[in-house]
C-alpha cells in the first residue's frame, strides 16, 4: 500500500554492527500471526531486544536511549532468509526509513523498496566509516539524497553514491506501489495471458 | 543463434513488458498461498475495491501456523486459528483452490505442489515463502515473494521484478556412501556461504544432480536462498515426467506426449554463459552438518569447527556470538556432542524417501534415551503412504513420535518448538538463531544423519553406526 514520499532524509542513526542478520532476528516467526499489518515495530529484534520475560536487555543497541533515529547501520547480508515482508514492516513501524549495509538480502531488497523502506548500499569501508562514527559520536547526522543518490556523514561531508533503479526511484519519491502500475497495464497483461 | 541459459528461456518467455530503466512486468503461471502471508494481501485488495484476477492460478493450504496434533478439532490458539480462518474465507470468498486441513491433499505448500502435479517444467512459480525455490526440481522458475508482492499476483497475476544474474553449479562424480542429497546442498553452501549466490539464479547441473531422484532434487533446489539464491533450478530430464506422469493435475493423454515433446526443449544451450560458475567433485563430498548459525556454517562431521584464524573485525565477532549462541568453541570436535531433540520433516526432507530412510535404517533399534524424536510428514498422502509401507510402525517401535503435517519445528510457529539452550539435531533448513523456539540450538543434517544421531543420542558418523 502507498506509503510517506521519501526523498530527502537527514537523521541520526542507529548501529548494529552484526553480520548476517536474518528475517527471523528482524522479527521472529511467532509474531507472525496478524492478519492485519499493525504493532510489528513492537516485536522488531524481539529475542534480541527481549528476555523471554519480556524486560528489556541493556546490551541491545534499541534499548540504549543514547542511538536513535530513522537510519539503521547494520553489518554484511542483513535481511537474509525468510522471505517475510513482515520484517520490513516492524522496521518501518518502529520508525525505520532507511538500511545501510556493505550487503543486503535479495528478497529482503525487494521487499524493502515495496513499502518504502531504502535500502541503501555502501562499500565496506564506508559501511564501516559511518558505523565508527556514529558509535563514537550518536549526535552525528546522515543525509540519504534519493534525487542525488547520494548519501553523505554530514559532519566530514564524506559521501558515496548509490544505486536505485529510475522505476523504483520515482516510486520513493512519490509514495507509489506497483499495483497503481500494475492495474494501468491490465489490457496488455491480458493479451500476453491469452496464450499461457 | 544467441546461445541461452534454461534460466534465460523460462524469464524471457514471461515477460510482459521491460520497464525502461526498471523491472520487468514478469507473468506468472501458479501462486501458492498459506496463511501467514496472504491475509495482508487480501486486506489490501479489498481497501484498493479489487478483486482476484484469475483464481484458477492460485492454490492454497494452511501449513505455516497449524498444530500437528488433533487437526480435526478447532486450534486452540486464537491467533493460528484466526489466521487460518481468514484464509478459508478469502479462498471460499474469491474460488481458489483450497487443500485444508484435515483434506487428502493438504500439507506443506511445497510439498502438495509436486505431488499434485501442479509444478511443471518451464513454468514461473511464486509464494510468500522463500523455500518456493523447492520447485525449481522440475525445471521452473520459482522463488519466494513478500506480501507486497502476493498483492501484486492476486491482482494482476503479474510482479515487478528485475532479471537475477545466473550461475551454474556442476557436481560430477559419485557421491560416497552415507552421503545425501542434503549433504550435497550443505557442501556447496558452506563452499560459496550463507551470501555467496545472493543476486544470482542458480541452475544445478552435472551428473551427480542428473542422478538423484525428484525427491533428492527438490532437497537441494530447496535449500538454493540458504546460500543467497533468488531460486535454483535443474533441467527437466526422463526422472522428471516418469514422476509427474499421472499425477493429479500433469497433462493427460494425447496433451501429455505433446507437452513433454515441449518440457524435452528445456535446457540450457551447449556454450551458453554464465556470469558464475563453480565446479565440485562429488567424491570429495562427506556426512555434512552445521555447527553455528546460518546454513553456510556447515562442516563435514568427522571434521573440527573451524578456528577464528584470519578473521577479523565484525566478521570475527558475529562468528563468536554465534559460536557463543550455540555453545560451541572454535576448533572443537562436533562428533560426540550430546543432543536432545531430532526432527525429521519440513519442505526440505519431508517427503516418502526422507521418511523411508529414516526407517530403514532405525529399523531394529532404539532411540537413545536424551533424544525426543518429532517426525512430520510433508503432506496428508506422504503420511498415509508412511502408514500403508508399515513405516509409521517401525518409527514408532524406535521411539519416534509422528506427528500430522505441517511446517511444524522447522520454524516453531505452532507449539512445536524446541526448549532455550536445548540442540536439535534437524531435517530443515535454518539453523538460525531461534529458529526452531526461542534459545534453540539447531544443528542441519541429512535424514540418515539424524537417524543416527537418535539411535546414538549424540552427534555421529551415519556411516558408522549403520555399517551397510
Amino acid at each position: 500500500m502507498a506509503y510517506d514520499k521519501f526523498t530527502v532524509l537527514t537523521s541520526t542513526a542507529v548501529p548494529l554492527p552484526t553480520d548476517n542478520v536474518d528475517t527471523d532476528q528482524i522479527i521472529p516467526a511467532r509474531f507472525l500471526k496478524a492478519t492485519e499489518r499493525v504493532g510489528f515495530g513492537d516485536n522488531l529484534f524481539r529475542d534480541w531486544r527481549y528476555d523471554v520475560e519480556g524486560n528489556p536487555k541493556k546490551d541491545f543497541v534499541l534499548n540504549d536511549p543514547t542511538y536513535s533515529g530513522k537510519i539503521l547501520l547494520s553489518g554484511r547480508n542483513f535481511g537474509s532468509g525468510s522471505s517475510r515482508e513482515h520484517a520490513v514492516w516492524a522496521l518501518y513501524d518502529y520508525g525505520f526509513r532507511c538500511v545501510v549495509s556493505s550487503f543486503f538480502a535479495d528478497i529482503f531488497k525487494n521487499n524493502c523498496l515495496n513499502i518504502g523502506v531504502l535500502p541503501v548500499t555502501v562499500s565496506p569501508q564506508f559501511a564501516d566509516k559511518l558505523l565508527e562514527k556514529i558509535t563514537a559520536n550518536p549526535a552525528e547526522t546522515i543525509t540519504v539524497d534519493i534525487p542525488s543518490q547520494k548519501i553523505t556523514l554530514d559532519s566530514t561531508g564524506e559521501s558515496e553514491s548509490f544505486d536505485i533503479n529510475e522505476y523504483k526511484k520515482d516510486n520513493m519519491q512519490n509514495g507509489f506501489d506497483d499495483i497503481d502500475y500494475l492495474l494501468s497495464m491490465s489490457e496488455e497483461i491480458d493479451a500476453f495471458a491469452s496464450d499461457k | 543463434m544467441e546461445k541461452t541459459t534454461l534460466f534465460d528461456k523460462i524469464w524471457d518467455a514471461h515477460v510482459v513488458k521491460s520497464v525502461p530503466s526498471g523491472p520487468d512486468v514478469f507473468f506468472i503461471d501458479k501462486h501458492f498461498i498459506h496463511e501467514v502471508t496472504s491475509p495482508v494481501a487480501f486486506l489490501n485488495l479489498e481497501t484498493r475495491g479489487i478483486g482476484v484476477k484469475n483464481p484458477s492460478r492460485t492454490i492454497a493450504t494452511p501449513d505455516h501456523n497449524v498444530p500437528t496434533v488433533d487437526q480435526d478439532k478447532t486450534i486452540k490458539d486464537k491467533l493460528s486459528r484466526m489466521q487460518v480462518e481468514r484464509l478459508r474465507e478469502n479462498c471460499a470468498k474469491y474460488g481458489i483452490e483450497l487443500h485444508d486441513l484435515g483434506s487428502a491433499h493438504h500439507g506443506i505448500v511445497h510439498v502438495i505442489g509436486p505431488e499434485l502435479g501442479i509444478t511443471q517444467p518451464g513454468m514461473t512459480i511464486v509464494c510468500g515463502d522463500s523455500h518456493t525455490s523447492t520447485h525449481g526440481a522440475f525445471g521452473a522458475i520459482a522463488f519466494g515473494i513478500g506480501t507486497s508482492e502476493v498483492e501484486m499476483v492476486l491482482a494482476t497475476q503479474c510482479i515487478m521484478q528485475s532479471k537475477a544474474k545466473k550461475m551454474r553449479i556442476n557436481i560430477d562424480g559419485i557421491a560416497g556412501k552415507g552421503v545425501t542429497s542434503k549433504d550435497l546442498i550443505l557442501y556447496v553452501i558452506a563452499q560459496i556461504s550463507a551470501s555467496g549466490a545472493t543476486g544470482y539464479f542458480v541452475e544445478y547441473a552435472g551428473t551427480a544432480i542428473q542422478s538423484l531422484s525428484m525427491e533428492a532434487r527438490m532437497t537441494v533446489c530447496n535449500m538454493s536462498i540458504e546460500m543467497g539464491a533468488r531460486g535454483g533450478l535443474i533441467a527437466p530430464d526422463e526422472t522428471t515426467f516418469d514422476y509427474l506422469k499421472g499425477k493429479k493435475y500433469a497433462p493427460q493423454g494425447e496433451d501429455w506426449d505433446k507437452t513433454v515433446a515441449y518440457w524435452k526443449t528445456l535446457k540450457t544451450d551447449e556454450g551458453a554463459v554464465f556470469d558464475k560458475e563453480y565446479h565440485f567433485d562429488a567424491a570429495d563430498i562427506e556426512p555434512m552438518i552445521t555447527y553455528g548459525t546460518n546454513p553456510g556454517m556447515g562442516i563435514k562431521i568427522v571434521g573440527n569447527i573451524p578456528t577464528t584464524e584470519g578473521m577479523e573485525g565484525s566478521n570475527k565477532t558475529s562468528y563468536l556470538k554465534s559460536l557463543a549462541y550455540m555453545g560451541f568453541e572454535p576448533g572443537e570436535a562436533i562428533k560426540g556432542k550430546k543432543v536432545d531433540f531430532v526432527f525429521v520433516g519440513s519442505c526440505t526432507n519431508g517427503r516418502i524417501e526422507d521418511i523411508r530412510s529414516v526407517a530403514e535404517f532405525v529399523k531394529g533399534h532404539k532411540k537413545a534415551d536424551n533424544i525426543t524424536a518429532w517426525i512430520v510428514p510433508g503432506s496428508r498422502e506422504v503420511e498415509k503412504m508412511a502408514h500403508e509401507e508399515g513405516l509409521v510402525k517401525i518409527l514408532e517401535e524406535a521411539g519416534f513420535e509422528l506427528r500430522q503435517p505441517g511446517c511444524s519445528a522447522c520454524l516453531a510457529m505452532n507449539d512445536d518448538k524446541i526448549p532455550s539452550g536445548k540442540y536439535a539435531v534437524s531435517t530443515s533448513n535454518r539453523n538460525f538463531e531461534g529458529r526452531q523456539g526461542p534459545g534453540a540450538r539447531t544443528m542441519l543434517a541429512s535424514p540418515l544423519t539424524v537417524a543416527a544421531v537418535a539411535v546414538r543420542g549424540e552427534i555421529c558418523d551415519p556411516r558408522e553406526v549403520f555399517q551397510n
